[in-house]
């Protein structure tokens, strides 16, 4: 790996000033996204600030009707969290079957939405449930998070603190798996919020979408049919080895159907 | 740039100065001559890396030394009693031929042990999906299972 050097800070706020004003420094979550990335080549960084020394970012809280997850909480914590399997089991699944055991160990919620992959888990839950990601600088809806091919609306010294997950009435998530990354070829997260049915899609195109004909139909009538009813379109999808555009559209609803059959 | 970083591995302490891109597995293989952990893909695929890192089982490819100070890791070389004699899992694996090459077995090794902590009755369908991130170009995993159940019970 090419050499850079390593912060290590112990609080939130000297974290954001090490990463303030210097385009090639990058915090460091789990890094299983960030070292492999950096090993292959794909992205670099002069400088790491690595946020595991950090007191108070990791752990699960229940907060009234929702759920609070530290940025630096393990994905197999919270898939192992009583919390999160009582009050929003898609969640605790979801969190399940993120990559291997290994890599469970090691990410973290924080880095897989700041890093906004657009075949990753996380952000389908955070756009399904109607997520609120916490940073050091302010509350962001998750309508307002997800900007496109791994972007998001952080800024440069923005650091996510903690995603705040309100409890839905029903929810549930289905991923058609990548058999060799078990990233989402195609997942839905489908949800009865407090706010409306929410319909999220990851994998299927640039980024974590929302899809509102599906949503209108679940609104009238909650049911696997009403969703598989719906024609998506292919247009915009992703066309790649994997899979074509029409194919993850038609997935879209058959997903989308047997999580409404599971929630 | 160096940064000196210090953990237990495998019940010993140790502290050295090391470059910070410094992988977990570059310092035990490299600086601690631990070669029984391995590197197979080097980018977070294979598992022959896989270590425990404070009782989690990790790819330490794919994680920095630096990450680990502090903690206590566990690799394969400190399974065996201090006679010799092997763990009950590596027994397994050997009684149940769950290795050919063996190139992949202190990974698997020490993910079937993580899984004892947390399931000490797995069926096969835990075991395979504990060891989704192991792989194996050898044995075809019927044995490696077998050898998970036995150790596990032993
Ligand atoms: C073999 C393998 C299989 C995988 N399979 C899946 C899968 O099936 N589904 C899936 O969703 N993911 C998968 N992943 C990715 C994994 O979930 C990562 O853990 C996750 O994407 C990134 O989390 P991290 O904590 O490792 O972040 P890092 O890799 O450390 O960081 C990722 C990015 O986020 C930034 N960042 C990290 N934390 C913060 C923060 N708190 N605030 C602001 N920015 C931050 C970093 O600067 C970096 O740019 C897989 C990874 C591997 C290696
Ligand atoms: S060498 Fe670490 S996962 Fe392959
Ligand atoms: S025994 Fe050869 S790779 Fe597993």
């Amino acid at each position: 790996m090419q050499a850079f050097q390593l912060h290590q800070p112990n609080s939130v706020a000297s974290a954001t000033q090490q990463r303030a004003g210097k385009d090639d420094a990058r915090f460091l979550a789990g890094g299983q996204s960030l070292l492999a990335a950096m090993r292959l080549g794909l992205n670099s960084a002069s400088e790491l600030i690595d946020l595991s020394k950090i007191p108070g970012l990791a752990g699960i809280k229940v907060d009234g009707n929702g759920i609070v997850i530290g940025a630096m909480t393990r994905h197999a914590d919270v898939a192992a969290s009583a919390d999160v399997k009582r009050l929003i089991p898609a969640l605790a699944a979801l969190a399940g079957s993120i990559g291997d055991r290994q890599v469970r160990n090691m990410g973290t919620i924080g880095g897989s939405i700041a890093n906004a992959d657009p075949a990753a888990d996380y952000p389908a839950a955070v756009l399904g449930l109607g997520a609120t990601v916490q940073t050091n600088k302010r509350a962001i809806a998750a309508d307002d998070f997800f900007k496109g091919f791994y972007e998001t609306a952080l800024a440069e010294d923005e650091l996510i603190t903690s995603v705040r997950f309100p409890v839905p009435t029903k929810g549930a998530y289905e991923k058609f798996k990548n058999p060799a990354s078990r990233f989402a070829l195609v997942g839905v997260f489908v949800a009865q919020t407090a706010g409306g049915v929410r319909v999220a899609v990851t994998g299927a195109a640039g980024s974590v979408f929302r899809v509102s004909a599906i949503e209108a139909a679940l609104a009238g009538n909650w049911s696997a049919a009403a969703a598989k009813a719906v024609r998506v379109s292919a247009d915009g999808l992703n066309s790649d080895l994997h899979a074509s555009a029409e194919y993850r559209a038609h997935l879209i609803t058959v997903l989308a159907a047997r999580a409404v059959a599971a929630s | 740039m160096t940064i000196h970083i210090s953990m237990k591995v495998n019940g010993k302490a140790v502290s050295a100065d090391v470059a910070a891109s410094t992988t977990l597995v570059e310092f035990i293989r490299e600086h601690l001559r631990l070669t029984g952990t391995h590197v197979g893909c080097n980018t977070a695929q294979c598992g022959a890396c896989t270590v425990h890192v404070d009782g989690r089982a990790v790819k330490s490819c794919n994680m920095l030394a630096a990450q680990a100070s502090g903690a206590e890791v566990t690799t394969i070389e400190g399974l065996a009693s201090a006679n010799g004699d092997m763990h009950p899992m590596q027994a397994a694996f050997k009684e149940h031929h769950g290795l050919q090459c063996g190139f992949c077995t202190p990974g698997m090794v020490m993910s079937a042990l993580e899984l004892k902590g947390r399931f000490p009755n797995a069926t096969d369908e835990q075991i395979r999906e504990a060891l989704d991130g192991n792989f194996c170009r050898c044995t075809g995993y019927q044995n490696i299972v077998k050898a998970v159940k036995a150790g596990l019970a032993a």
